[in-house]
């Protein structure tokens, strides 16, 4: 009887194989985009070897929020009410400044009902990973348009869609977000790239993902189908991302790539695709994307990026130990003190 | 049925005849009328603690329109050598600097009284049953204060001088409480209010002859006490509490609190070698952020809080309900005001009793705090920390706008002698013993399980959190069986937290048929009445007043003791009448009679006294 050798099991480098990584199963239909985003999620927190049991995971109400109960078990969860994540997420981040954060959410949560504490999540620069899982529906009840639907878009009913969309990448770019980015489920590539890098950011990254509803939304005439990205996905730029921790030195050519440094010494190589696209602009981000617009096309990659502005934690200057298992003997002032306090109000 | 029926109490002036000599004496209201944003807070509170250091029990009650500037504004400040510091109906020594409502403010007055008044506005021609002291306030506020735009300030320090010779309070004590009032950072801005007081008393002096009999004489019933509003006295229980996020959205009347405390951590909780903060505070989109970050930072280990009223509550509904379900801690400190709506946002009522306890939908049920007074915000903001760390569920604290906005007299707040609680919280190394845990399993036989939190590196450490079912294991479920247990933990340790909660404050009158019960501030005027009921009509009462929901058993024994409970509320809908209606036996409900104040003002004793002295038939 022969025996296979055992395959060697691949390994992070902090020694972890994937499965440290994965989540629960899937309840959600076959082929939504949301599944892939969850398989890039994993991975990405897997490749850079972030401690599974350091991340807090947190999302809203709708198909999008079931996902992070499906990957990465080891890490605490926190599926909210419908909109709140970011008020939730924020104050974690509040209690604990020393633990990596990610949001998922739906447009539902972040352009409707949540759009207030979007906003505001936005001006703070909270530093968490932000996914917006777009499918311009919505899917837990059953189908009616979200505040991201294109005009013009149709419902599989023949309901045509006469309102204008919310675009959280423009929101993100104007009310302060410092890593703005869109991409495609379908895109596995580009989409793992942005994760890894939006995990490296010291800033809050928001990330809108185009995730097709196989069910309620990938008809013709939809403009968040497989079939309609396929057509018109126009990616700005190729992205790799390059973590701290390899140390390679690949030569690449400054003269068609662009690199920047990141604040944990991770680089992302922007490769220039048909345009010469600069993400430190804000104001050229924001035109590009109008123009795209106008010439039904959906600009994805690194769209916004501002490594520079402090974050919300830099500006509550906390000291660095998380607030939340401080020792009472830090948080609880003397008797001499009360005692002084007193005597002002005799 | 005849208990729900609303029993409107009357704030009218009461017909009764008015005794001059009764009140002469360290027994009276003084009651001063000007325009809302005139400064005249300075002077009052210059006032009030004049009267405090000579010894003589105070209250101060600001009576203030929902506006910045210009609509009429009342303070009043009762003296009582007998140490009542509820609100009195009425006020005998009146102090008219509003044009606008002196009229009105005149013809309210009962025989007897005396008033200060700006002497153009005539209001001597109005009556001729009142001692009348007019001021010409504009002539002598000029040379004590060159500047013009300060007049309108200084002003209202002349009426001080007037008044303190007029109830011979002693200027020594009127020129610590000015300076000590200004600081030593404003010495010259003190210097020429000073002299503003100097120019009244010397006014007054010259040209009056004190007719009426009312005055202030020294005691000895202020020593070691201090003065505070509820507030501040909140704001440094939840800093003494060990409060570490602080997440808000203004609105009053809780506004204070938060900026109380915010001015409280920047001076006492940064770190002397690094200078860092030891707490974080956010000021919220909204009430529902301001609950969510408070959630969210609980749920990752904080002690965590917010501050709001009425309208802030009823955004909160949503999120409570899933910190109740999913049991997160929260304190919640809720400063009630007048609704629905904006209501009568400047005016006190105890209008969110039956709504937090209840807040949100399904089955819910939350603890609930009643403090009475600034030693009880104090003591109690640490409880509300304790109770909702240990059984991991929203706890309110229901102060009110008189409690919270007006300066008290009270005892010094004692050190906090125990150990803050922080709950159960596994660590690593108990983990590590026990190999797994349940996050919603009853191990203790208290109902409260034991959690987690985010960043505990152990393999067994991470728990799923969601509103939506859940079993033992804190994982999906919409198994019946699942769904009814979790209940049914859930009300257990409700059960348990009767036990934990603050207990009631009895006076008890063994024998009594007739019992008083009441919470929160309403103290004031139910003891008072409950003397007056005595003294006057020969009605011996017993009294509890309730300190918190669940209650405990202390208040069936109570029930039981008695013929006749009165409830006293301060609202129109009896709302700690239904709160106890929903807790007790039918037998004990069959007992209660409710008494029923709301008119935005703090209940006075007179109003509780007339109607249990109606209903009783004396």
């Amino acid at each position: 009887m022969s025996t296979a050798p055992p395959i060697a099991k691949k390994l992070n480098h902090i020694e972890l194989e994937i499965l440290s990584y994965r989540g629960g199963k899937s309840t959600l239909c076959a082929g939504c985009g949301h599944n892939a985003i969850t398989e890039r999620i994993t991975e990405a927190f897997w490749e850079l070897g972030v401690e599974p049991w350091s991340v807090m995971k947190f999302s809203g109400i709708g198909c999008s929020a079931k996902t992070p109960a499906y990957f990465m078990s080891a890490s605490h969860g926190l599926n909210a009410v419908h909109g709140r994540a970011p008020t939730v997420a924020t104050g974690a981040i509040l209690a604990n400044t020393t633990l990596p954060a990610i949001v998922v959410t739906g447009d539902g949560d972040t352009a409707s009902i949540g759009l207030g504490h979007y906003m505001h999540m936005l001006r703070r620069n909270v530093p968490l990973v932000y996914v917006i899982e777009n499918n311009g529906v919505y899917g837990l009840t059953k189908g009616q348009f979200s505040a991201t639907a294109d005009v013009g878009s149709k419902l599989k009913t023949g309901v045509i869609n006469d309102t204008q969309p919310i675009d959280c990448c423009l929101a993100g770019i104007e009310m302060g977000a410092t890593f703005v980015a869109r991409s495609f489920s379908g895109d596995k590539r580009q989409l793992s790239s942005i994760l890894k890098a939006a995990i490296s950011h010291r800033g809050l990254a928001v990330i809108d993902v185009i995730s097709p509803c196989v069910t309620f939304n990938d008809h013709e005439g939809s403009t968040h189908s497989y079939q309609y990205m396929k057509d018109h996905d126009e990616p700005v730029h190729e992205v790799d991302f390059i973590p701290s921790f390899v140390d390679i030195d690949v030569e690449f050519d400054e003269g068609s790539t662009h690199e920047v440094e990141m604040h944990d010494g991770s680089r992302i190589r922007l490769k220039k695709l048909d345009r010469d696209y600069d993400p430190t602009d804000a104001l050229k981000a924001i035109t590009a994307i109008h123009e795209s617009k106008a010439s039904q096309e959906v600009l994805t990659g690194i769209l916004y990026l501002d490594q520079d502005s402090p974050t919300l934690v830099d500006k509550l200057n906390v000291v660095p130990e998380p607030l939340a298992t401080l020792p009472q003997d830090r948080v609880r002032p003397s008797r001499e003190t009360l005692a002084h306090i007193m005597d002002e109000f005799r | 049925m005849p208990t729900d029926q609303v029993v409107p109490v009357a704030s009218a002036p009461s017909s009764a005849q008015f005794d001059p000599l009764r009140s002469a004496v360290n027994d009276f209201s003084i009651q001063v009328a000007t325009v809302n944003g005139s400064g005249s807070q300075t002077a009052n509170s210059v006032l009030m603690r004049s009267i405090f250091q000579m010894g003589v029990p105070v209250s101060g009650k600001n009576l203030f329109p929902s506006n910045i500037a210009g609509l009429p504004t009342w303070f009043t400040i009762r003296v009582s050598g007998d140490g009542y510091v509820g609100r009195r109906r009425d006020s005998e020594f009146f102090v008219a600097m509003n044009p606008e409502s002196a009229h009105d403010d005149v013809m309210n007055l009962r025989p007897g009284a005396a008033i200060v008044y700006d002497e153009p506005l005539k209001l001597n021609a109005l009556r001729d049953d009142l001692h009348f002291y007019p001021v010409p306030f504009d002539k002598l506020v000029g040379p004590v204060c060159p500047e013009a735009k300060l007049r309108k300030l200084v002003r209202n320090m002349i009426y001080d001088g007037v008044v303190a010779w007029l109830l011979r309070i002693d200027f020594d004590e009127v020129h610590k409480a000015l300076f000590k009032q200004f600081g030593a950072r404003k010495a010259k801005a003190a210097e020429m209010n000073w002299n503003a007081v100097l120019a009244g008393r010397d006014y007054a002096e010259k040209t009056f002859t004190k007719s009426d009999s009312f005055r202030v004489e020294r005691m000895n019933k202020t020593a070691g006490k201090i003065i505070i509003d509820g507030n501040a006295a909140s704001a440094l229980g939840c800093l003494f509490a060990g409060v570490t996020v602080l997440t808000w959205y203004p609105i009053t009347p809780s506004s204070s609190l938060a900026e109380s405390l915010i001015a409280y951590l920047a001076k006492h909780r940064i770190d002397k070698e690094t200078g860092k903060a030891t707490y974080a505070v956010v000021q919220a989109e909204d009430e529902l952020a301001a609950i969510g970050m408070v959630i969210g930072a609980s749920w990752a280990g904080a002690r965590a809080m917010t501050c709001t009223s009425g309208p802030g509550i009823s955004l909160m509904a949503e999120w409570v309900g899933y910190a109740y379900y999913t049991e997160i801690p929260a304190v919640i400190f809720d400063v009630q005001r007048v609704g629905p709506s904006t209501g009568l946002p400047t005016r006190t009522m105890q209008g969110d009793m039956l709504k937090n306890a209840l807040l949100s939908h399904g089955d819910v049920r939350h603890p609930v705090l009643f403090p009475s007074s600034p030693e009880e915000c104090f003591t109690m903001a640490q409880q509300a920390f304790d109770l909702a760390e240990f059984f991991q569920t929203p706890v309110f604290v229901n102060t009110d706008l008189d409690l919270g906005m007006n300066n008290w007299m009270a005892d010094p707040f004692p050190y906090p002698e125990e150990p803050i609680r922080r709950g159960k919280v596994l660590s690593e190394e108990e983990l590590d013993r026990l190999g797994r845990f349940a996050r919603y399993k009853d191990v203790d036989g208290d109902g409260v399980g034991y959690r987690t939190l985010p960043g505990t590196k152990h393999h067994a450490g991470s728990y799923f959190t969601r509103g939506s079912g859940h079993n033992e294991n804190a994982q999906y479920s919409e198994k019946p069986e699942d769904y009814m247990h979790n209940m049914d933990r859930l009300a257990h340790k409700f059960d348990v937290m009767r036990r934990e909660v603050p207990a009631c404050e009895e006076q008890a009158r063994p024998g009594a048929e007739v019992g008083i019960l009441c919470c929160g501030t309403t103290r004031y005027a139910a003891e008072e009445c409950r003397d007056q009921l005595e003294r006057e009509h020969g009605l011996r009462a017993g009294y509890l007043r309730v300190r918190a929901f669940p209650f405990g058993a202390d208040v069936n024994d109570f029930i039981d003791r008695h013929t006749r409970v009165y409830v006293i509320d301060q609202n129109h809908d009896g709302q700690l009448f239904s709160l106890l209606k929903l807790d007790v036996t039918n037998e004990r409900a069959a007992k209660m009679r409710s008494i029923r104040y709301y008119s935005g003002l703090p209940v006075d004793a007179q109003s509780l006294r007339d109607e249990i002295v109606k209903q009783e038939e004396l």
